[in-house]
């Protein structure tokens, strides 16, 4: 007998599927999920979007989605690339900016309107909650995340980038 | 009813500027002047590869164009439509800088008059790429910027690079043979007349403020050529290094 399966068991399945790069993350913590249909008794159809356009580890994260919902709740799901939703870093949850603040990587602030990337210019240290930083570069380690430097505690740290 | 040539030369024009300037940016990696400028050049190059690729898939999938990895790889130079800008090799820091500057403000202006087009996938491209761009000219202004005032010769060196350069970037906005008033009259897009000039309005104040003198250009002629298949010596060269592991195998998959 197939399982009976609530839309919120699957989401629920998502909250173990975590970003490669900043395993601290879930894909409903980035906001990487856009919408979660129970098509049938045993299977469901799940959309998401990737954060940047050329992001390295979607196919990765698209086939983990799949394996870790099935093996989750035994039932067959279908991943797509969602075309009409683009990811911004609003997106994100404030919980899932608490997180990443832990793990040593500044969170995006806000964007509000048009994003200006000056807003970057003054990111809080996750370190020591300095706010004596400077931008050395809007390119970091991978697409999503830029590169200061805190005047207070001497470190360079990382931030996921503000994207509209 | 779009007119689907008019289109597929649009969107291979645009995407072969993208995979190509990509791939030069690659080449900075592991040889940047500092390590953030070699993680800036290497992520510059992943971000437009990877919009080289959405492109060739709208082609894919709106258009009966070919899958992506075969219609980059293995397409002869002739049926190539990047410009010329993107072609030369990377020369010295202060010419690959200048055309990072000019080739992403380009970039920028073209991506954002498609927020408007009447081809949907374009809609829905350029709000995606609208927030990545800005990074990309957030870098390459800072650092005009930073050169031009830093000492005489880095200012030299950003005037002289520009001075030669500019024909080139003109070349950019080479006009489609005998698409571009049927690309206009459709909406798709504004056409390269009109992003030529917004591009230079978008260009102009920045050079100001770093003190650089944009060159007379009605006195340049735009290094055009590219747009028709008719390329520089420099890109059949690179072509064969760049397809050369799909080459090796073209049924496998990667």
């Amino acid at each position: 007998m197939s399982p009976v399966i609530s839309q919120e068991d699957i989401y629920r399945a998502l909250e173990q599927v975590m970003d490669p790069e900043i395993p601290v993350l879930s894909v409903i913590d980035l906001g990487m999920i856009t919408d979660v249909e129970v098509t049938g008794p045993g299977s469901a159809h799940i959309k998401m979007v990737p954060t940047f356009a050329a992001c390295p580890a979607i196919s990765y994260i698209k086939d983990n989605i799949r394996t870790v919902v099935e093996n989750t709740l035994g039932i067959a799901v279908t991943v797509e690339i969602d075309k009409q939703v683009h990811w911004e870093s609003n997106r994100m949850t404030a919980a899932a900016k608490e997180k990443l603040k832990n793990f040593g990587i500044a969170p995006p602030q806000a964007v509000e309107g048009e994003m200006q990337p000056e807003i970057m210019l003054n990111t809080p240290c996750p370190h020591c909650g300095s706010e004596h930083t400077y931008l050395r570069s809007p390119f970091g380690s991978t697409l999503c995340r830029a590169i200061h430097y805190c005047k207070s505690c001497g470190q360079v740290f990382e931030q996921f980038k503000p994207l509209e | 009813m779009i007119n689907n040539a008019a289109l597929t030369d649009l969107i291979v024009k645009m995407a072969d500027d993208e995979l190509i300037q990509g791939h030069r940016n690659s080449e900075w990696t592991g040889l940047g002047p500092v390590m953030e400028e070699d993680i800036a050049f290497s992520s510059m190059a992943q971000d437009k590869i990877g919009h080289a690729w959405a492109l060739y898939r709208i082609l894919h999938e709106n258009l009966e164009g070919e899958d992506p990895d075969r219609f980059a790889f293995v397409r002869p130079e002739s049926a190539f439509k990047c410009s010329h800008l993107v072609e030369l090799p990377n020369g010295a820091y202060d010419f690959s800088l200048i055309r990072h500057f000019l080739f992403d403000h380009a970039e920028t202006v073209r991506y954002e008059s498609l927020r408007d087009s009447s081809f949907e996938p374009f809609q829905q491209l350029s709000k995606k790429l609208k927030g990545e761009l800005k990074y990309h000219t957030l870098h390459a202004n800072a650092f005009i910027m930073q050169l031009s005032r830093a000492n005489e010769e880095s200012y030299a060196r950003m005037q002289t690079a520009l001075n030669e350069t500019i024909a080139l970037a003109a070349g950019i906005f080479e006009p489609a043979a005998i698409y571009e008033d049927i690309l206009i009259d459709e909406k798709i897009y504004p056409g390269e007349k009109e992003l030529y000039h917004r591009w230079l309005d978008r260009i102009y104040p920045i050079l100001v403020k770093a003190s650089l003198n944009l060159p007379d250009m009605d006195s340049i002629t735009p290094e055009f050529g590219g747009r028709k298949g008719f390329h520089t010596t420099h890109l059949g060269p690179l072509l064969k290094e760049m397809g050369e592991v799909f080459n090796l195998d073209t049924e496998a998959s990667w």
